[in-house]
């Protein structure tokens, strides 16, 4: 097996002094799909911003696809799909515009038919030539996982992706990903969500104080799972 | 090295005080107010060695990330606008009596002007730029261009000559002096100043490391007693 | 090099589609060359000699409101991270916002310049080629710092306030240099501003290689 997609050690990181993550330690193989859980400020953002490369760890190690992330050379960020809080995707351009550009950025090939696909499978055609300003929240979304998935990565990371989503595009995400999975892609996602969640992961995780409190292979119940949040929350440190 | 800077910088200076007050002789145009270019000419020296050293500085930060480099960029920032601003203050105090006026524009008054603005800025944007790590690295970026641009001022002011008329012809970099005695005074003054810029720096370092471990000290105690809560 | 045309061809598409720089920018340039004009009041055969010093004042207060949204724009849906997790080098993103700030400055000199030919009585049209080049060395300068300290303002907690006081001190020699070419170039033509033109080329070749090369260091967390 060549070498996995992430491999984490002993993340590090501080803001303004306060710690947010304290030694975090995550292997990720193809795929699987690992959802992240944990309580505001465990750091699940932060986790996924340096695994995205958009933040340097203060200290620990982090290899992606067996490279180092310190001497990531920029083809490395094309094999990474990143989905946040915001839709990284100017308001005042259209979705068409906002995908050509990052199509140029990504250097994707044959981009004027993906672009079209894409905005399909986002069921974005009508809204298409709308300022993304003018988009509800849900749309936004659609368009910002079709923006990550614009290159083809073999790395996706999405934070809280279902969060403000209606039953149908939740569903539609759920299908998306869990197919993604099934094609060997890597999948790292945040959520409060639970239940949403769950139907996708392979392995769960529960981030606290800026550790890996817990973690749990396959997909087990929600009611285990959420009884060992409870603990790691109250008890555990 | 820290025992011996005290007294080190004690014994320059009262040696530069005798040097410029008793030793040295009355200028023959300008008067006993002269006495004052020494220490004027001597801050403004540090006060451009402080430019280059923030730089320097910052490049060792940007570079490794070691916060002792940081630290030293800011409190050399600080040391030179206090420097800067002596310079500017001890200025129109020789130049009232000798020209008649407080401020001309002169290329060598707006250069220390500009500079000045410039280590401001610095401490401003150290000041406002909010707590994050992030403030250390874009304070070392503004250290490094702030160094790039002097040369620039350096030629620039002098464009403004052509336009102003010299209020007066006065010695160019202040040297021209003759008198071994004023040669000596210059000389140990601003090697008292230097020496006191190196302990005021060190001072301030040390006094930012403290700082930062007291913070750190704080931060750790309200962590345990959540953690006890 | 692909990254950064991308990047100023998108800059330039968004100040197109909403003209909020354009329009702010006529409307305070208007105003500043209105302020400055009618605090001095110079009679009509003193007003030319002002020209040079309004123009360029006009020019950077203007130009430092036209240059912060640019980077505000960045923040909105948080698209900086977009350009980061892409496979663009910061260098390249340097580039291309530089390029975009250039022809947004470029549109306010073309705004700010005629309007204070207008106001001051100054007659720029003999001595037009010299004074476009003086403009354009005089806006890249400028673009140059303020491409890279309107990246760290954003980020900063003090955002617009911040901007201006890292900028205008060490902006001055560009300002003196463009302002004595100007008033060389309408008495004698380029020539005549040669020295002054020289200080505004090496200011533009030093900041704007500072600029690409440091820039990485502003936005890579």
């Amino acid at each position: 097996m060549s070498d996995p997609p992430v491999r984490a050690e002993g993340l590090v990181r501080a803001f303004a002094g306060t710690p947010v993550l304290a030694g975090v330690d995550l292997v990720v193989q193809a795929g699987e799909a690992v959802v992240l859980l944990g309580p505001n400020g465990a750091g699940k953002t932060t986790l996924l911003r340096i695994l995205a490369l958009l933040l340097r760890p203060g200290g620990g190690r982090l290899a992606l696809f067996g490279t180092e992330a310190r001497a990531a050379p920029p083809a490395l960020r094309r094999r990474i799909g990143y989905v946040g809080h915001e839709s990284l995707c100017y308001p005042d351009l259209t979705a068409g515009e906002n995908l050509a550009f990052y199509a140029r950025l990504f250097d994707v090939p044959d981009a004027t038919a993906r672009i079209a696909e894409l905005i399909g499978w986002a069921g974005l055609e009508l809204a298409a030539h709308r300022p993304v300003r003018t988009y509800s929240r849900g749309m936004a979304q659609r368009l910002a996982l079709a923006r990550a998935l614009l290159h083809g990565p073999d790395l996706l990371l999405l934070d809280e992706p279902f969060a403000g989503l209606d039953p149908e595009a939740v569903a539609m995400l759920q299908r998306c990903l869990g197919a993604l999975r099934a094609a060997g892609h890597a999948i790292v996602l945040t959520t409060h969500d639970l239940e949403r969640a769950a139907p996708v992961a392979t392995r769960l995780a529960i981030l606290h104080r800026g550790r890996v409190a817990w973690t749990q292979e396959g997909a087990p119940e929600p009611v285990v799972v959420a009884a060992a949040y409870q603990a790691v929350v109250a008890g555990r440190a | 090295m820290r025992r011996s800077l005290p007294p080190l910088v004690c014994a320059t200076m009262l040696a530069a005080l005798w040097l410029v007050f008793m030793a040295v002789p009355t200028e023959r145009e300008m008067g006993i107010v002269q006495r004052i270019f020494y220490f004027h000419v001597a801050s403004a020296w540090v006060a451009f060695l402080g430019f280059f050293l923030v730089a320097g500085a910052s490049a060792v930060y940007l570079w490794n990330g070691a916060r002792t480099a940081d630290r030293l960029a800011e409190a050399a920032a600080e040391v030179g606008v206090l420097f800067c601003t002596l310079v500017l203050v001890t200025g129109p105090i020789w130049a009232r009596p000798v020209w008649g006026v407080w401020w001309t524009w002169d290329p060598r008054l707006t250069m220390t002007v500009i500079l000045w603005a410039i280590y401001a800025s610095y401490l401003m944007l150290r000041a406002f730029g909010g707590e994050d790590e992030a403030v250390r690295r874009y304070a070392a970026v503004l250290g490094i261009i702030g160094v790039l641009d002097i040369p620039l001022i350096m030629v620039s002011v002098r464009l403004l000559r052509g336009i102003h008329p010299a209020v007066i012809t006065r010695n160019e970099g202040g040297s021209g002096l003759v008198d071994p005695w004023m040669r000596a005074g210059l000389g140990v003054s601003a090697l008292a100043l230097v020496l006191l810029a190196v302990w005021l720096i060190a001072l301030r370092m040390r006094s930012a490391r403290l700082a930062e471990e007291v913070a750190a000290l704080r931060r750790e105690v309200l962590a345990r007693g959540g953690e006890a809560a | 090099m692909r990254g950064a045309l991308a990047i100023l061809a998108k800059d330039l598409r968004i100040e197109w589609r909403t003209r909020e720089s354009l329009a702010s920018v006529f409307v305070l340039g208007v105003l500043l060359l209105v302020v400055l004009t009618v605090a001095h009041d110079p009679a009509p055969e003193a007003a030319p000699a002002l020209a040079p010093a309004v123009l360029w004042v006009s020019f950077v207060f203007t130009g430092l409101a036209g240059i912060q949204r640019g980077f505000l724009l960045e923040r909105e849906n948080d698209c900086l991270a977009g350009l980061l997790t892409a496979p663009v080098d910061p260098a390249d993103i340097y580039a291309g916002k530089l390029a975009a700030n250039v022809v947004l400055l470029g549109a306010t000199q073309a705004v700010v310049v005629p309007l204070t030919g207008l106001f001051l009585h100054a007659d720029l049209w003999p001595v037009l080629p010299g004074l476009l080049a003086v403009l354009l060395l005089g806006n890249v300068g400028f673009a140059a710092l303020a491409t890279l300290f309107a990246a760290v303002a954003a980020r900063t907690r003090a955002r617009e306030t911040l901007l201006p006081l890292l900028l205008l001190p060490l902006a001055l020699p560009l300002l003196i240099g463009a302002v004595q070419a100007t008033q060389a170039v309408l008495a004698g033509g380029l020539g005549a501003a040669r020295e002054a033109v020289a200080v505004l080329v090496a200011f533009d070749v030093v900041f704007a290689v500072a600029g690409w090369l440091l820039f990485a260091y502003v936005v890579r967390d």
